[in-house]
């Protein structure tokens, strides 16, 4: 089934960080969530979209061997969990590097790139990945 | 009158030294090298285009500005490899970069020139009053059949020009130099492009090139040497560097724009990215000409002085050129090909 419009409902998240931040308690989330799990119903209505500086360092990776289809030319490849400067955990692919190059704590910054597409006539899909910062 | 607000070029991190092309084919490298003037080039990852490839140098450009993004009102982006044949790249952009949804935006194609193309028309738009600033980008995927000499230079690469009132660069002219010549093309739906042997270098390269330069300088009452930097179109090393020459500029005016022998020619952006080179080292006073080509075949001038503004714009806040080229991923053929899609792959 086509995800066309999941994709095109997330695309602004997908393509720039954008997570909602909780007035009250000030927690930033992302993925964006419509009503804060700390604040409940004080939050409801009130959470403000919030675009990320696209800098963070990581947290946590794994080296993938046996990947997805969709990402074998770039086998193996990194999956890393990322802490966001402004605070939210992402997972998200590193990429233009070697598995040699990454350690907890180095820093990266978000990119811009093809995540998949939908075979040769479908939509292409366009999404945040990380690279090492120089 | 308008200007240069902001700019940023992005080249990708993989590169292909010339030898390990010539290898595959059986040719000698050093022909490539002293002949062509193209020592290695870059190759975009198997998750890059020209849509991520505009977004990251429109990126650069944006961290070198204050200016507010809602004051942007046009982007227009030239390629001969958008990724779509129809779906705008300048529309999935808009969202890419956050900028106001009230925009003028399209997709131009002229071969190498559609950038400068998009340039030429943010630069009227500002100066007719209808928009404030605008973004122009050339960027592109650029393709050759294997074993083609095109295979040595086809590469990968962008740049963003942010054009508005009061920047830190003046236009004080453009003009261009359009007329039917076979040189070079792709038909819809081809994958690899022809060129016209014998059409590619005097009837299209040099007759464009030269004819432009000299009738920029006329028009603005100019010599080669009021110019402290030139750059030209670069499809190879051994172009630019000639014709300069032919029009009486020396190497220290062209060196620092030249930059296909070590990133090969990425076509929309190739003068661009030469003058955003440029650029990263410029002061006030200095006067650059650019001489952009697209076959097909047609050629644009512009003439453009730094001013003070130089002084306080926030070159250091985006990696320059020569830092990105100074960073390579060196990859074998075997990679090349995988990444740039010329192998059969199942469900392909």
């Amino acid at each position: 089934m086509s995800e066309v419009p999941r994709f095109w409902r997330e695309s602004r998240h997908r393509y720039r960080l954008v997570g909602t931040r909780c007035p009250k308690c000030d927690t930033l989330y992302f993925p964006p969530r419509v009503i804060c799990p700390s604040c409940r119903r004080e939050s409801v209505g009130k959470m403000v979209e919030e675009e990320m500086s696209g800098e963070g360092e990581i947290f946590s990776f794994t080296v993938v061997h046996d990947g997805l289809e969709q990402f074998k030319m770039q086998i193996p490849y990194i999956m890393a969990i990322i802490k966001m400067k402004e605070g939210p955990l992402v997972t998200g692919q590193v990429v233009d590097c070697s598995p040699e190059e990454i350690k907890i704590g180095t820093k990266v910054t978000a990119t811009l790139r093809r995540v998949r597409a939908e075979g040769k006539e479908g939509i292409i899909q366009y999404g945040y990945k990380f690279t090492v910062t120089p | 009158m308008s200007s240069i607000v902001s700019y940023g070029s992005y080249v990708p991190r993989f590169r292909i030294r010339a030898e390990e092309i010539a290898k595959e084919w059986g040719e000698n490298p050093e022909n490539i090298k002293s002949g062509l003037f193209i020592h290695s080039k870059s190759v975009p990852g198997p998750d890059e285009d020209v849509l991520t490839i505009s977004a990251e140098a429109a990126k650069n450009a944006l961290r070198r500005t204050s200016l507010d993004k809602k004051k942007i009102g046009a982007i227009y982006v030239g390629s001969e490899s958008h990724p779509y044949a129809v779906k705008p790249t300048s529309s999935i952009l808009v969202e890419a970069l956050g900028l106001s949804y009230d925009i003028h935006s399209a997709d131009y194609e002229f071969a190498c020139k559609a950038g400068t193309a998009a340039m030429q028309n943010v630069m009227a738009m500002v100066d007719s009053g209808q928009i404030e600033n605008g973004i122009a980008i050339g960027a592109d995927t650029s393709q050759g059949a294997p074993g083609d000499a095109l295979e040595y230079s086809a590469s990968a690469g962008g740049t963003a020009y942010i054009i508005g009132k009061n920047g830190f660069a003046d236009f004080n002219a453009t003009l261009s130099f359009t007329t039917d010549t076979p040189d070079f093309w792709r038909r819809e739906g081809e994958k690899y492009p022809s060129h016209g042997g014998r059409f590619t270098g005097e009837p299209a390269y040099f007759k464009h090139v030269l004819t432009a330069a000299k009738k920029m300088m006329e028009r603005v009452s100019t010599k080669p040497e009021d110019y402290d930097y030139a750059v030209f179109h670069q499809p190879n090393g051994k172009f630019p560097t000639r014709a300069a020459k032919m029009l009486g500029f020396k190497d220290e005016q062209v060196k620092d724009g030249l930059l296909t022998p070590y990133i090969g020619n990425t076509y929309s952006s190739s003068m661009m990215i030469g003058l955003s080179a440029i650029l990263d080292k410029a002061e006030s006073g200095d006067r650059i000409l650019g001489i952009a080509f697209g076959s097909g075949a047609g050629s644009d001038a512009f003439d453009i002085t730094v001013n003070d503004r130089i002084k306080s714009f926030k070159r250091k806040n985006a990696a320059g050129v020569m830092e990105q080229v100074n960073r390579p991923i060196w990859i074998d053929y075997a990679t090349y090909v995988k990444y740039r899609g010329k192998i059969i792959m199942r469900g392909a």
